[in-house]
């Protein structure tokens, strides 16, 4: 009898066994889930210094050391209902733009490695020490709304222009002459992508009702040229060849015979 | 008055004690006050050092990252005190879910809800699992799996920087507890109560149970959020050696027969009996 009742608890454990994996399968499942479609915002500004967002989603600890250390109440918590990472920080410059303080109080407090104290650091050349640089931050970069912005009606205004502490580097203004009325000139806000911090202060200034320039994480506006064009003008740029991949691309051999074979043998009969 | 002051007298304590660092936090943002800044999560003390949640390191070497020295090395004071103090002391005296959870189950014995026998779909040691679980997810997602869902995260973010739409997750909580599963959250799910039970085996801090003054008046039951570490109650003098106790201290406060008291773990006689 007491042999029986073994075998049950036998049967019964390896039932719990197997029970157990499916609860935890579809609350994984679930979990899982939940993360995957919280991590695909793709469109989120970072305080400035943030690393990559991948690594940013692993390395933040979400203690809000950066948004107490904000004195412009610019960087926020995400919370539920945002759409974003919940407790990491995120800034929306239509709202509250980053002001760039040159001292940068948001990114020396991180204790995770989450915002890179040297990604906004340059080397001073007298002190021989590294110097905050706000200039180097890489929140996001603007772009132009060319519909909806007024200045390209051939209506003068240039408060992005203005507006940018990177003035005549991160945006400039272009003249054209307006053929409509062929006594003006388009002022047009040009942006710089190389140069821009992505701070948003153009965005928080824009008059239109729904900003007309607006400040996107980088990797979503900057495309990727391959190897295949280079500008064989530029030194610099012909150096992304030293590093290429030396394979074979197609097959010389087919390309010969395809030239010196006789012609009627390409045609479809 | 004063019998109920004496009955509560640990639970008050717990309660100064989980305001005062929920309000030390709130004055780096308030006041500007340096002794406290962060949340629970990070935080800084006096300026000086960071504290870190250890649980949520963990999660975060799981992703692949390796957090900064300063983050690190808090992780480890903090996992270091509560091994030594009692793990679970971080739940009961100043976890702040523990205030909305104990409330829920509060009014769940006025209402008299606990009455209904409704069947417990789920088992305590689910926690374990959910704490598994959040460091397989960590490893496959690449984000701290927990901390991106944490109720914790969610109530604590809220007091310090202020509340959006997650003081709905708080209610719905405080509702599943009232309603659905006395102590639901911190006696089932929590994984990061889970952690922190499996770390005050060798802590300092235990309750003591005399036997002999026990006259079986089933209070300490009647109070305790994890009753299956009374099991020592009315039958042998010792210590509470279950890792799920919080020490929360109600059971002591509530013995009239001074049968349970806050005591030194007896080392020996622990090893004595395992």
């Amino acid at each position: 009898m007491k042999k029986e009742k073994k075998m049950a608890t036998r049967r019964d454990a390896l039932r719990k066994m197997l029970q157990g994996a499916g609860f935890l399968g579809m609350g994984g499942l679930a979990w899982g889930g939940y993360i995957d479609e919280a991590k695909a915002t793709e469109v989120i500004l970072r305080p400035p210094g943030a690393i990559t967002e991948e690594d940013f989603l692993k390395a933040c600890t979400r203690c809000g050391e950066c948004v107490t250390a904000c004195p412009y109440d610019t960087l926020k918590l995400a919370e539920p209902g945002d759409n974003k990472p919940i407790g990491t920080p995120f800034f929306e410059p239509r709202k509250i733009p980053c002001e760039m303080c040159t001292e940068i109080p948001c990114v020396p407090v991180c204790p995770s490695g989450a915002l890179d104290i040297k990604s906004v650091s340059t080397l001073d050349e007298e002190s021989k020490k590294d110097k905050l640089d706000i200039n180097k931050a890489r929140m996001g970069a603007a772009i132009i709304d060319k519909k909806n912005c007024v200045a390209f009606w051939g209506i003068q205004c240039d408060l992005c222009y203005r507006a940018c502490p990177l003035m005549d580097e991160a945006i400039s203004i272009e003249y054209e002459r307006n053929e409509r009325t062929g006594k003006h000139a388009f002022l047009k806000p040009v942006v710089n992508t190389e140069v821009c911090t992505g701070c948003g202060l153009c965005e928080a200034a824009c008059i239109t009702e729904k900003a007309s320039i607006m400040v996107l994480p980088l990797h979503l506006i900057t495309g990727k040229v391959s190897d295949t064009y280079i500008k064989g003008w530029d030194e610099n740029d012909e150096k992304r060849l030293e590093d290429a991949d030396e394979q074979e691309v197609g097959n010389s051999d087919k390309a010969l015979e395809y030239l010196n074979g006789d012609w009627e043998d390409l045609i479809d009969e | 008055m004063n019998k109920l002051l004496k009955t509560h007298r640990w639970l008050i304590t717990r309660r100064i004690v989980q305001f005062s660092i929920l309000f030390l936090f709130v004055s780096s943002n308030l006041f500007g006050w340096k002794v406290l800044t962060g949340d629970l999560s990070t935080a800084k003390v006096l300026d000086s050092f960071h504290l870190a949640d250890p649980y949520m390191v963990t999660q975060i070497f799981a992703t692949g990252y390796i957090v900064a020295a300063d983050t690190l090395i808090g992780a480890l004071i903090v996992f270091l005190f509560y091994a030594l103090i009692g793990g679970r002391a971080f739940c009961s005296w100043v976890c702040p879910i523990n205030i909305v959870t104990e409330s829920a189950s509060r009014l769940r014995k006025i209402l008299t809800l606990y009455r209904e026998n409704i069947k417990v779909p789920i088992k305590r040691n689910v926690r374990y699992w959910l704490l598994a679980l959040s460091i397989v997810l960590s490893f496959l997602t690449g984000v701290a799996a927990f901390e991106i869902i944490s109720p914790i995260g969610m109530l604590h973010r809220g007091v310090i920087f202020g509340f959006g739409f997650g003081i709905a997750a708080i209610i719905f909580l405080f509702f599943f507890d009232l309603f659905v599963l006395q102590n639901g959250w911190c006696g089932y799910l929590c994984p990061l109560g889970a952690f922190y039970s499996l770390t005050n085996r060798f802590s300092i801090f235990k309750i003591k149970h005399t036997v002999e003054n026990c006259t079986a008046c089933n209070k300490c039951f009647m109070v305790c959020p994890e009753k299956q570490v009374l099991g020592i109650i009315n039958k042998q003098s010792g210590r509470i050696t279950g890792g799920e106790c919080t020490n929360c201290g109600r059971c002591v406060e509530v013995c009239e027969d001074n049968s349970l008291k806050f005591s030194i773990n007896n080392y020996k006689k622990n090893k004595l009996i395992r």
